[in-house]
């Protein structure tokens, strides 16, 4: 890519980032979180989102979308981890694509996607679906649930409506409801994914939540280092509160550039390692910068009140959906392993993605 | 506040075959050596080796070739470095005249300075230190008290630096002195000159490290003569001259990959199929090693367009620290064979000498604090 290109896809992206955290920042607010925490559905905001068309993001014009490649649609989910939206718009953007690779109808309204981990069971005779989808995000809040089910006829995406719910939820309220269904007629149709892209998608779209999550966690912190004050003089003035907040912006720096770089990847069609790279980076983020943040905080960033604990609640739950940082790691570090001391520096710097 | 941008950048694919050239020179000249001696790539003096790299072209490689460089891209010089600090190849000799004072004399120096130097820093064959620290002066840099007292056709240098690497293998230091000693703020009067080391009145001594290595000196200078025209840049501009010069200690490949040997190593010993714990902590490893690279070369991208990445590269640059430290860390919690330099394992070896070495993976080009000092202006506390 070019210079210039490349300065044309910063301005496109930055155009975009400005328009939905501008629309995220006037209707996510502090109230709507709080009533979502409490389970009531956030209609406004995803009437908002849905006219903004980010919903369709990923899928292309032709289907009535926006045609965005991944590095845009990171645009959408760091902003959308950013002002922690309380509603399934990674998962949709997700459901959607998997839909049009198949070639099956995008129904409107907010979808889901099932992450099937093992130990879940679900059958698919004809277009009958049985069985249970544990954990599934928004499950009982979403108007339809994308699955995709590998058999022996090869592998299908499967458009259903949501089965019998049991609520459940993340720590930071966030549904993540079992599903059962039991002969329900749904719609299927073979795709290429594998049950791998299923999980790398959702794995980069839970990084680029974190990312944006840590913007918000680090811009707060600093915030309110700048206006507290103690011993007559704002906390950013000691030096010990400086030096925490500068590794706070050290872990959401390399948050930001590991999503970023995974985001290329994915764009190019091969992104295993980076987004392995990015879940494992975001992770340990997550976890270093939410303790800074309350650190820094004190009390008060303890509290329902104040809204830190709208962010640091995702970052620790989002670290664990769709792999966390021990599993992730694992694959990656045995992946190493086969391929062999020798061969790690060259697999580093090999153009994988390109 | 600013949000971080790491715009991820492509190598251009022609820095592919240059890759490739740099990895056969590698594994012809230095491939049969141990690890252990491929880990002290920092503190390796070998002026044979650099020479051999200026014979290739790998050194001042973006400078004009008026001046023996090679007019080779950023990108490319990239490339060069992050083979050669990878592989653990000695670069110490040739590195601060490669990175810092050859272009420093570019930006700064006489057209009489440039011919007389760069050439012969390309070509391997003149090595350049920094004198920045003294006895009393670490990292409040501006209080230097080393002087360069005005006399007829030059100075008289007086005063002491500290922690110089590789003074007494050097031929020239560049050398922040005091020119005025009467100014209101210590960060005036302030300049910077090229000294030469073979002069009168220069003694360089080495001081052992903890690993019992002798790189860094005590360098006193009595009654030294320096003439006029080794003055670099403009009497009293030394302190601007040298924190521009500090953004290009900070951007490298080099702050991140200093223990790289180690976590070869503790795949090599991990074998095929590791244990569950040595999977995870390698991996996570690797991520973090793969994450850093995309950082240090986004900043590259962005200093070749020109841009000002200087907040980023200092965050690149604490953050490489820290994995640098962590990595011989980790080789504790997951070997039990006992580091040592004596009969033992490569693993063993490398563990030893890095663990020894790591403490100053965080003093030097800035300590810590320093570094976390200049993030946290940059997210705008006040």
């Amino acid at each position: 890519m070019s210079g210039a290109e490349m300065e044309d896809e910063n301005e496109l992206a930055g155009i975009l980032a400005d328009q939905v955290n501008r629309l995220l920042a006037d209707t996510a607010t502090r109230e709507v979180k709080r009533a979502a925490e409490l389970g009531d559905w956030p209609a406004a905001l995803w009437a908002g989102v849905e006219e903004a068309g980010l919903p369709l993001a990923l899928v292309s014009e032709d289907a009535g979308g926006v045609g965005a490649g991944w590095a845009e649609a990171e645009v959408v989910m760091r902003a959308a981890g950013r002002h922690q939206a309380p509603l399934p718009l990674v998962e949709t953007m997700l459901a959607a694509r998997m839909l049009e690779g198949a070639g099956l109808p995008i129904p409107d309204g907010p979808m889901t996607l099932a992450p099937i981990p093992p130990g879940d069971a679900l059958t698919l005779d004809g277009e009958r679906l049985s069985g249970r989808a544990s954990r599934v995000p928004w499950g009982g809040r979403a108007g339809h649930v994308v699955l995709l089910l590998e058999g022996e006829g090869g592998t299908a995406i499967v458009l259903a409506e949501p089965g019998e719910p049991v609520a459940n939820a993340n720590v930071a309220r966030e549904p993540r409801d079992d599903l059962t269904w039991t002969e329900a007629v749904v719609q299927a149709a073979p795709t290429n994914l594998s049950a791998g892209d299923l999980r790398h998608w959702g794995a980069f779209a839970r990084a680029a939540q974190m990312a944006g999550a840590l913007e918000f966690v680090l811009a707060e912190s600093v915030r309110y280092a700048n206006d507290r004050s103690q011993f007559g003089r704002p906390l950013g003035k000691f030096q010990a509160v400086q030096q925490q907040l500068a590794a706070l912006a050290g872990e959401v720096a390399a948050a930001g550039a590991s999503v970023l770089a995974a985001a290329r990847a994915l764009d190019r069609g091969r992104a295993g390692f980076e987004v392995a790279c990015a879940k494992i980076r975001c992770g340990e983020a997550a976890g270093k910068a939410a303790a800074i943040a309350h650190q820094v905080h004190g009390a008060i960033g303890f509290t329902q009140e104040h809204a830190l604990h709208f962010a640091t609640k995702r970052l620790w739950s989002w670290r664990a959906e769709f792999g966390g940082e021990a599993q992730w790691s694992q694959e990656l570090g045995r992946e190493m392993a086969r391929l062999g001391a020798d061969r790690l520096w060259p697999f580093m710097t090999g153009a994988r993605g390109a | 506040m600013q949000d971080f941008r790491f715009t991820p950048l492509d190598l251009p694919p022609e820095t592919e075959a240059l890759r490739g050239e740099v990895r056969a020179f590698l594994d012809e000249t230095i491939g049969h050596e141990p690890p252990v001696l491929r880990s002290r790539t920092w503190s390796r003096f070998d002026g044979a080796f650099s020479r051999k790299l200026g014979d290739k072209g790998w050194i001042g490689m973006t400078w004009p070739r008026a001046y023996g460089g090679h007019e080779r891209s950023a990108l490319e010089r990239y490339v060069v470095l992050e083979e050669l600090l990878a592989a653990g190849a000695p670069c110490s000799a040739h590195w601060t005249g490669d990175r810092q004072s050859g272009p420093l004399l570019l930006n700064r120096g006489t057209e009489e300075q440039r011919r007389r130097f760069l050439p012969g820093i390309a070509s391997g064959e003149i090595f350049f230190c920094i004198g920045m620290s003294e006895p009393d002066t670490g990292s409040d840099l501006a209080s230097v008290r080393t002087r360069a007292d005005r006399t007829d056709g030059g100075y008289i240098v007086n005063g002491t630096k500290i922690w110089t690497s590789n003074a007494h293998e050097c031929d020239h230091m560049i050398a922040l002195l005091r020119t005025d000693t009467e100014v209101e703020r210590k960060h005036d009067g302030l300049s910077q000159f090229i000294l030469d080391l073979k002069a009168p009145g220069v003694t360089a001594r080495p001081i052992r490290n903890l690993a019992d290595e002798d790189h860094f000196n005590e360098v006193v200078f009595q009654d030294v003569f320096v003439p006029d025209d080794l003055l670099v840049g403009r009497e009293g501009d030394g302190w601007a001259q040298v924190t521009s010069e500090l953004a290009f200690e900070r951007s490298g490949p080099e702050r991140y990959l200093s223990s790289w040997i180690l976590v070869e190593e503790m795949l090599r010993a991990a074998g095929p199929e590791p244990s569950e714990r040595r999977a995870i902590a390698l991996g996570r490893l690797v991520a973090h090693a793969a994450v850093l690279r995309e950082m240090s070369l986004s900043v590259a991208g962005q200093l070749q367009r020109g841009e000002d990445p200087s907040l980023e590269a200092t965050v690149v640059k604490d953050l490489g620290a820290l994995l640098e430290q962590q990595i011989p860390e980790v080789a504790h919690e997951l070997y039990e064979e006992e580091p040592t330099l004596e009969a033992a394992s490569d693993l063993a070896q490398v563990t030893a000498y890095l663990v020894q070495a790591a403490p100053s993976f965080s003093l030097r080009g800035g300590a810590r604090e320093i570094l976390r000092g200049i993030i946290a202006r940059g997210l705008g506390l006040r």
